[in-house]
């Protein structure tokens, strides 16, 4: 038995979340975690259920709020081991502007999003990774707006650690979750799930038929290449580690930070306080 | 008590010049209180500062004019008429200003300036005029000076304050018995740098928050202090990630604060939920200004009490706390961290504009007295039995659950914004949800002990109880002791702090005495007025209530009251 536990789930039958639940608990043990440092954090969704499902620290926030207070906890905390296991529709959707602004920002977290490509906890309405046309009980004459590329959007705003990852390829996805995980500074997987209640187009045939793992010949370190890799049409899907590249983390960056730091528990500074008091005088 | 206003175009140095002089005042002995009225704009408009300073406690600003230092001819033109009809009443300003005001002392500011070899210090000529107009000297200029000037320019600045000093006639005399306050215990802040500095004693460790006027003032400077106090001051993207960074940072442990004004509370509400919900203690500081929307962006109001009172769906406890001065600010932003530690639950601080800019003298801050919040709170991994038995949201007897810190000890702290059962799991169990739900508003019930009563002001045996809340503290206090100071003493006041829960018992006990009770507040719904009804069954004889975005002043309260002109 796992020491992150098992639990009882209140998934589908054949959800690719277990698949992503089992590749986390597996790459969490491959790489030695003990459950009390380890942090899981969500939004709401099915994916955002992660947390439930696990043995280990959790915060399950409010919906596309799940990145501003897992990089406030490692901000706090860097010995905590901190990943955000939530959706599409909670990383790209409801939360889009902080997806952006983590990558900026460069908080060592790692960031799982279970793409399934549809809002799986509302019954089917399009997500932004949803096919352009798809038809849904809301979309009626098909969803008009163009599918989100996240991937090119998180190499092309900076982002260190760029992967992609499929649910029925469990073995190769552990090993870009323990990659994504060691990564030094924000990094992305962002994993091609199938939702076998509502997403009938993006299925596992779907995926079985156009997935293809990056060859030991490519450059993960070349941007441009990166992006190529990123812009290909959907006929062939690239999973693996799309691009990377070691920058300073927020935590390197920060002054206050930079020296190891830790926030929790903190005593007031009487002396500065004093000091503060008589520049009042 | 002499009142001076300052005033010009925005990018003129009516900020700089207002600092300068209102520390210069303090030194010399004297209690200063000075407002700052601006426009939202960053060059021309209309800015003014007014600088009321005496030889006794000044809680409020005022209009009655003693002296207008005008950088430009509007400046004359719109307050001109605020001097009081004192022969020694003056307007300063520079030879090249169009007026014939017979008030107008003309100074060449800028040609005195220009000869000094640096027309930006036509401002210290001005500041050397008027101290000397005042009756001051100009002995510790220089040390003021090195304060807010870099160092090559002080001596050209020396040489202005000379300059000006030299080009008057003293008016005014100094005001004897000033310096007997004793200057080292007295301390000259502002509302908004007395929360930060609050937050700073309370072992703050996390400030995010997004710009705001007015509450910008605050991450100011706490990121001025960050290095010294280890603090991490972080620009979130939108308030939205600031109060769900706040919330992050402290359920790992940190002290965390956000603020905001009224705007930026709006895109927080659902956070705010979070905290009561998931019990991660949280302070958020509202500056408040004057709404809907946009509003004023730089004025005042007191109009999201009723908002922040009940922001947020669902039901949750909550405190709400109103600072009413400058040294409020900072003892009761303290008092907040130590609150939402000890409940785990939101506590909010709602300031305002006039509180948050204005500067005032108060009685210098005790520092000894004061500890960490989350050290305080019984928060604690130390010492603790970790095994599997630790239940993140057990019913305990004390209603208060037992809170850890993520990896600091081998138990697992769960943290939900789902219904959850003691183990922090998602539950639909209607017997759990309503103990969750009894367990959360109970809080409501706990922190009754240490709610603060208002603060009674005025004559015991009043006729006319005058009810305020915030920053109408400082107006009512002054606008008191005049209605007292003549006839027969028949004005008392309750000025509340705490404003949610409401404390109840003074105010109680006072309604039942009074023969006519009038709530003054900055907004145009009487909304405090409307929660003593609720809670305290307090009916209103009158209100007086403004929203033109500026305060209201003693002498407005005196006028309304003494005429009865009031809705």
């Amino acid at each position: 038995m796992s020491i992150f536990k098992t639990f009882e789930t209140a998934w589908c039958p054949g959800c690719g979340n277990f698949a992503i639940l089992d590749c986390l608990k597996k790459a969490l043990e491959e790489l030695d975690k003990d459950p009390n440092e380890v942090l899981i954090v969500a939004g709401i969704g099915q994916a955002a259920k992660t947390p439930q499902y696990i043995g280990a620290n959790t915060f399950c926030g409010l919906h596309g709020r799940a990145l501003p207070p897992a990089q406030a906890a490692k901000i706090a905390n860097e010995k905590l081991t901190v990943i955000v296991n939530t959706g599409d529709g909670d990383s790209y959707g409801e939360g889009g502007n902080h997806f952006i602004h983590a990558i900026r920002r460069n908080v060592d977290i790692t960031h799982f999003v279970h793409d399934n490509r549809i809002y799986g906890l509302t019954k089917g309405q399009a997500s932004p990774t949803s096919n352009e046309g798809q038809v849904t009980d809301i979309q009626v004459k098909g969803s008009h707006n163009e599918s989100f590329n996240p991937v090119l959007m998180a190499i092309s705003a900076g982002a260190g650690f760029v992967a992609r990852g499929y649910s029925g390829e469990k073995e190769h996805l552990v090993q870009i979750m323990k990659q994504a995980i060691q990564f030094e500074g924000y990094a992305l997987v962002d994993i091609l799930q199938p939702c076998v209640s509502f997403n009938k187009i993006n299925n596992y045939e779907y995926y079985s038929s156009r997935v293809q793992k990056l060859g030991e010949d490519y450059d993960r370190h070349n941007k441009l290449g990166a992006i190529a890799k990123a812009l290909e049409p959907e006929t062939s899907i690239p999973i693996g580690v799309i691009y990377e590249q070691q920058k300073k983390t927020f935590h390197q960056k920060n002054e206050v930070l930079m020296k190891g730091k830790v926030l929790v528990r903190d005593d007031v500074n009487f002396e500065m306080l004093e000091k503060y008091i008589n520049e009042l005088k | 008590m002499y009142n001076l206003l300052i005033g010009g175009a925005a990018g003129q140095g009516v900020d700089t010049m207002t600092a300068i002089i209102e520390r210069i005042l303090k030194r010399s002995g004297y209690y200063v209180f000075t407002t700052r009225d601006l426009m939202s704009r960053i060059r021309g408009g209309h800015n003014f500062s007014l600088l009321r300073f005496g030889n006794k406690p000044i809680t409020s600003h005022s209009y009655s004019l003693d002296g207008i230092i005008a950088l430009n001819d509007e400046t004359l033109e719109l307050h001109k008429e605020k001097l009081r009809s004192d022969v020694r009443s003056f307007i300063l300003g520079d030879t090249k200003l169009i007026s014939d005001d017979s008030r107008l002392i003309k100074v060449a500011l800028v040609g005195i300036a220009k000869e000094l070899g640096n027309p930006v210090v036509l401002g210290s000529v001005a500041l050397g005029a008027v101290l000397k107009l005042f009756g001051e000297g100009i002995e510790n200029c220089e040390d003021i000076l090195k304060l807010f000037v870099k160092s090559e320019y002080i001596d050209v600045n020396k040489k202005a304050f000379q300059a000006g000093y030299n080009a008057v006639e003293a008016r005014f005399e100094h005001l004897p018995g000033a310096e007997a306050q004793g200057i080292d215990d007295m301390a000259l802040i502002t509302g908004s740098k007395a929360v930060a500095l609050g937050a700073i004693a309370a072992g703050l460790k996390f400030y995010s928050a997004y710009p705001m006027s007015p509450a910008t003032a605050i991450m100011e400077y706490l990121a001025s202090k960050m290095l010294e106090c280890e603090i991490v001051v972080e620009q979130a993207e939108d308030e939205i990630a600031a109060i769900n960074m706040a919330i992050g940072a402290s359920y790992a442990g940190a002290v965390a604060m956000t603020g905001t004004s009224g705007g930026g509370f709006s895109l927080m509400v659902e956070a705010l939920g979070l905290s009561g919900m998931a019990e991660i203690p949280l302070v958020v500081v509202n500056v408040q200004r004057p709404g809907p929307t946009t509003g004023l962006p730089t004025r005042t109001e007191q109009s999201d009490l009723k908002f922040v009172v009940s922001a947020s769906q669902g039901e949750f406890p909550r405190m709400v706390i109103a600072v009413r001065n400058q040294e409020d600010s900072f003892y009761q932003t303290i008092r907040a961290f130590h609150i939402a530690e000890k409940y785990q639950m939101p506590v909010i601080i709602l300031s305002d504009q006039y509180i948050g800019d204005s500067s005032a003298t108060i009685k210098a801050y005790d520092v000894k007295q004061f500890v960490s919040a989350v050290a305080n709170s019984g928060a604690s991994d130390l010492g603790c039995e970790c095994d599997d038995s630790y239940l993140r949201y057990r019913l305990t007897e004390n209603g208060i659950s037992p809170r850890l810190f993520p990896g600091n000890g081998s138990c697992l702290v769960t943290s939900d914004s789902d219904e959850h059962d003691e183990n922090g799991s998602i539950t639909e169990s209607a017997v759990v949800r309503t103990q969750m739900m009894d367990k959360r508003m109970h809080k409501l019930k706990l922190i009754e002990p240490d709610l603060m009563e208002p603060e009674f002001m005025g004559a015991e045996d009043f006729e006319t109880l005058l009810v305020g809340w915030g920053s109408t503290w400082g107006p009512i206090k002054e606008a008191i002791e005049v209605l007292n100071s003549t006839g027969d003493k028949r004005f008392g006041a309750l000025l509340f702090g705490d404003v949610f829960p409401v404390p109840l018992k003074k105010i109680k006990e006072l309604s039942i005495r009074a023969k006519q009770i009038v709530n003054i507040e900055q907004n145009a719904t009487g909304q405090f007025g409307g929660m003593l009804r609720e809670y305290a069954g307090v009916e209103f004889s009158s209100s007086i209530l403004k929203y033109d975005g500026r305060q209201i002043s003693a002498e407005e309260i005196v006028s309304k009251v003494q005429k009865g002109e009031w809705s």
